[in-house]
C-alpha cells in the first residue's frame, strides 16, 4: 500500500482493515466450558466483520451483497457509528470516525443518513410524519426558524411523492412504499452527503420497489449524493450500484466495478450466488450447487472461511487464508484458486 | 380429469363492521402432476387460496360460495373429519417460514411418526424406516441422527427440506407451497427449489407455487395465474406470461423488475398501492393505476375471457381482440 491519494481524489469513506466481534460469553460463569473432564476458561465470540477493508469514492454507489449472516448489516451500522469496531479504522473524508465521542459524532450525523429495511419500525409511531422529519432539521440546524423548516420539510416530502398535506397523519395511516419514502425523506431533510441504505427495499413489494429505487436514483442525481447500499437482491445490486463487494462470513470475498462482477465473476462464491438468482429466460441454466450450509461464524476457521463448501478447496485454503489481489480488470479477488489459476473458464 | 378443480371460489371475513370479500369468483384447474405458480403482491389473495383449498381458513374467514373439487369430491362441504383424512395425507401444504410450521417440543422423529401413524397403521419402527426414507429423498445427512434434534438444532435450509420431507411423508397427490423459500438465502432457495422439482416430476405430485416472484415462477410452472386484489386477472402458459404478458398489471409487475431496465436508467414503476379489500374500488379494481384506463373500466368490472391459450380480465384485451366493450357484467 504505497500509492500516494491526491486530495481530490481522496475517497469519501476508507474502511481499514475492519474487524467486529460480539463476545457471546460475558459473565465469568459463562466463560466457564467443561473440555475433556476439565473446567477451562473460553471466550466464544462471533466474528461478524474479519479484515474488511474498501473505500467509497464521491458519487458512487458501493452495494455490499452476501447471505444472511455475512455481516453486511454490521458494517452499515459500524460506518453509520451504530457499533464501535473491535480492530481497524474507519475514515469518513480523510477523518478517523470509529474513536470518537457521541458530541464528536455528531457534525457527521448530518452529513451521514441511515435508512433502514423495515419502515414500520424505524418511524415513531407515537409522532406524526411531520414531527418525525423535523425533529432532525431543528436538531442539526438550530439557527433555522420554524417557518424555514416547515418549508424545507414540505419540500422534501414533495420530491419524494408524499403529499405534504398528510404531514399531521401518523405512520399507521401510510403503506409500507409510502412509509419508506417518509424514512428516505427523513434522511433528506438534513441535506446529506452520504447515505447508508440497510435494506432499503427488501420488505416492499415489486411494483413499490421500483417506486422506492426509483426516487433513490433520482436523489443520488439531484444531490450528488454517495450511496453506501446493503442488500441481498443481486438484480438490484446490478440497476443500482457502480461497484459492489462480496461478503462471505464477514470476510470481502470480491470486490469489482457492477459490470465486471456480472460480467466476469472470478470467486467461486459470487458465481454461485450469481447462478442462484432465479431468472426469467426459459434456458434453466444449471446453478452451481454449493455442498452444505454456511457454517457459524463462531470461532471461525484458519484459512479461507468459504473452504468447507468449496469445490476448488485445497490443503492451501484450508490452512492459509487468502488476500485480496488486484486483478487486471481492476477487480480484487480474494481466492487462493483464482491467484493459482486452477479455476476452469 | 383433473387433480383439482376449483369453481367460483369466494372467500369472505366477517369484520365487525363489514364483510370483506378477500377472493372473488376465482376458478382455476390443477392436472395430475402439473406444477401451477400462484403470483402477486401482499394482499392479492394468494395465501387465502392457499388456505381455502385446504379447508383451513379460520374465524373471521369463511368459504361463502363456489367449489372445491378434488378427486372428483367438493371438499368445501367436507366435515372436519372427512378434511382431516386427505389433510396430509391426499393433500400437503408447505409454508414459509419452517420455525413456524415445526413444533419446537418435539423432536423431527416424533413430528415425522405421529404424521405417519395419524394416517396408516404402522408400528413406530417401521414409521421410523418411512421417515429415515424420506429425509434421505430431500439429501438430509445422516437421517438417523436427525429423527433424535430438535428443530432449533438445525439451519433454516435444513428446516424446509424436513418440512418438505413431512409433506412427502404420505405420498401427496397434490403440494400446495405458500412461500416456501421467501425466508431462505438465494443459494439455499436453489437448492430447495432444484429439490421441489425433481420430487414433484419423479413422484407426478401436482404442485401449486404461491410465490410473489416471477423468477422462481418462470423456472418452476408450467401454467400461472396471477391475482390482483383478490381476483385472477390473468392466466395461462407461464411461458407465455412471463414473455409476453396481457394485461396492464402484469405487464407492470415484469416491466418494474430491475432486469427489465439498463443499470442506472429509472425503473418502470405501476403508481400507486394496491386496493385494501375493504375498499375496492368500482369497476376494474386495477384502473386508478393502469395507464390504458377508459370510462368503462370504471364502472364495470371486466369478465375473465378466454383468448386461445390464456385468460384475461381487462376490457382493453378484450377490445384489441375485437370483442366489444360489455356493459352490464352478470
Amino acid at each position: 500500500m504505497t500509492d500516494i491519494i491526491a486530495p481530490d481524489s481522496r475517497p469519501l469513506l476508507e474502511l481499514k482493515q475492519l474487524e467486529k466481534r460480539f463476545v457471546l460469553d460475558k459473565g465469568f460463569l459463562e466463560t466457564l466450558k467443561l473440555r475433556r473432564g476439565r473446567i477451562v476458561r473460553e471466550r466464544r465470540a462471533v466474528h461478524a466483520v474479519n479484515d474488511v477493508s474498501l473505500s467509497v469514492a464521491r458519487g458512487e454507489a458501493l452495494c455490499v451483497v452476501g447471505e444472511s449472516g455475512c455481516g453486511k448489516s454490521t458494517v452499515a451500522r459500524l460506518v453509520a457509528g451504530l457499533l464501535t469496531p473491535s480492530g481497524g479504522e474507519i475514515l469518513y473524508d480523510g477523518a478517523r470516525t470509529d474513536n470518537r465521542s457521541r458530541a464528536g459524532m455528531m457534525p457527521l450525523r448530518k452529513k451521514m443518513q441511515m435508512i433502514f429495511q423495515n419502515p414500520y419500525a424505524s418511524l415513531n409511531p407515537r409522532m406524526t410524519i411531520r414531527q418525525a422529519l423535523e425533529e432532525p432539521m431543528h436538531y442539526h440546524n438550530p439557527a433555522m426558524s420554524r417557518a424555514e423548516v416547515r418549508d424545507k420539510v414540505a419540500e422534501v416530502m414533495r420530491t419524494v411523492g408524499v403529499d405534504p398535506s398528510w404531514s399531521m397523519r401518523y405512520p399507521h395511516e401510510f403503506s409500507g412504499g409510502q412509509r419508506q419514502r417518509i424514512a428516505i425523506a427523513r434522511a433528506l431533510t438534513v441535506d446529506p452527503e452520504f447515505i447508508i441504505a440497510d435494506e432499503p427495499i427488501s420488505a416492499l413489494d415489486v411494483s413499490i420497489q421500483a417506486q422506492v429505487l426509483n426516487l433513490m436514483l433520482e436523489a443520488k442525481e439531484q444531490r450528488g449524493l454517495t450511496y453506501l447500499f446493503i442488500t441481498h437482491d443481486l438484480s438490484v445490486v446490478e440497476h443500482f450500484g457502480t461497484r459492489v463487494a462480496v461478503l462471505y462470513l464477514g470476510t470481502l470475498c470480491e470486490l469489482a466495478d457492477t459490470r465486471t462482477l456480472f460480467e466476469n465473476p472470478k470467486h467461486p462464491y459470487t458465481r454461485a450466488l450469481l447462478s442462484a438468482v432465479p431468472q426469467l429466460s426459459d434456458d434453466h441454466p444449471k446453478h452451481i450447487r454449493l455442498k452444505g450450509e454456511i457454517p457459524t461464524p463462531i470461532n471461525l476457521p484458519q484459512g479461507c472461511p468459504f473452504y468447507s463448501r468449496c469445490t476448488y478447496a485445497n490443503d492451501r485454503c484450508r490452512v492459509e487464508r487468502p488476500l485480496p489481489v488486484q486483478k487486471p480488470d481492476g477487480s480484487a479477488v480474494a481466492c487462493h484458486a483464482v491467484e493459482e489459476d486452477r479455476l476452469d473458464g | 380429469m383433473s387433480l383439482l378443480s376449483v369453481r367460483d371460489l369466494t372467500v369472505k371475513f366477517a369484520m365487525r363492521d363489514q364483510t370483506v370479500t378477500a377472493l372473488n369468483q376465482i376458478s382455476f384447474d390443477v392436472r395430475r402432476g402439473e406444477r401451477l405458480g400462484i403470483v402477486g403482491e401482499s394482499g392479492a389473495g394468494k395465501s387465502i387460496t392457499g388456505f381455502a383449498l385446504m379447508n383451513l381458513l379460520s374465524q373471521p374467514g369463511y368459504i361463502d360460495s363456489g367449489h372445491v373439487m378434488f378427486g372428483g369430491e367438493d371438499i368445501v362441504r367436507f366435515s372436519d373429519a372427512q378434511m382431516r383424512r386427505i389433510r396430509g395425507n391426499r393433500m400437503a401444504m408447505i409454508f414459509q417460514d419452517p420455525m413456524v410450521t415445526l413444533n419446537p417440543v418435539l423432536t423431527i422423529g416424533q413430528q415425522m411418526v405421529e404424521t405417519l401413524r395419524a394416517h396408516r397403521k404402522l408400528s413406530r419402527a417401521e414409521a421410523e424406516q418411512i421417515s429415515i426414507l424420506k429425509l434421505r429423498e430431500v439429501y438430509i445427512p445422516s437421517p438417523e441422527e436427525r429423527l433424535e434434534q430438535y428443530p432449533h438444532e438445525l439451519s433454516g435450509g435444513m428446516r424446509q427440506r424436513i418440512v418438505i420431507a413431512i409433506a412427502l411423508l404420505l405420498d401427496p397427490e397434490l403440494i400446495i407451497a405458500d412461500e416456501p423459500t421467501t425466508a431462505l438465502d438465494v443459494t439455499i432457495q436453489a437448492d430447495i427449489m432444484d429439490l421441489l422439482l425433481e420430487l414433484c416430476q419423479s413422484n407426478k405430485v401436482g404442485l401449486i407455487l404461491i410465490t410473489h416472484d416471477l423468477g422462481v415462477v418462470s423456472q418452476m410452472t408450467e401454467r400461472t395465474l396471477v391475482m390482483y386484489a383478490g381476483r385472477i386477472i390473468e392466466a395461462g402458459p407461464t411461458r407465455q406470461i412471463i414473455n409476453d404478458p396481457q394485461h396492464p398489471y402484469t405487464q407492470g409487475l415484469i416491466n418494474a423488475l430491475p432486469q427489465q431496465t439498463l443499470p442506472g436508467h429509472r425503473l418502470k414503476q405501476i403508481p400507486g398501492n394496491m386496493p385494501s379489500p375493504a375498499a375496492l374500488p368500482a369497476g376494474c379494481p386495477f384502473h386508478p393505476r393502469c395507464d390504458f384506463a377508459v370510462d368503462i373500466c370504471r364502472r364495470v368490472r371486466p369478465e375473465i375471457m378466454r383468448f386461445a391459450e390464456v385468460e384475461i380480465a381487462c376490457h382493453e384485451v378484450s377490445r384489441l381482440h375485437g370483442i366489444p366493450y360489455k356493459e352490464e357484467s352478470a
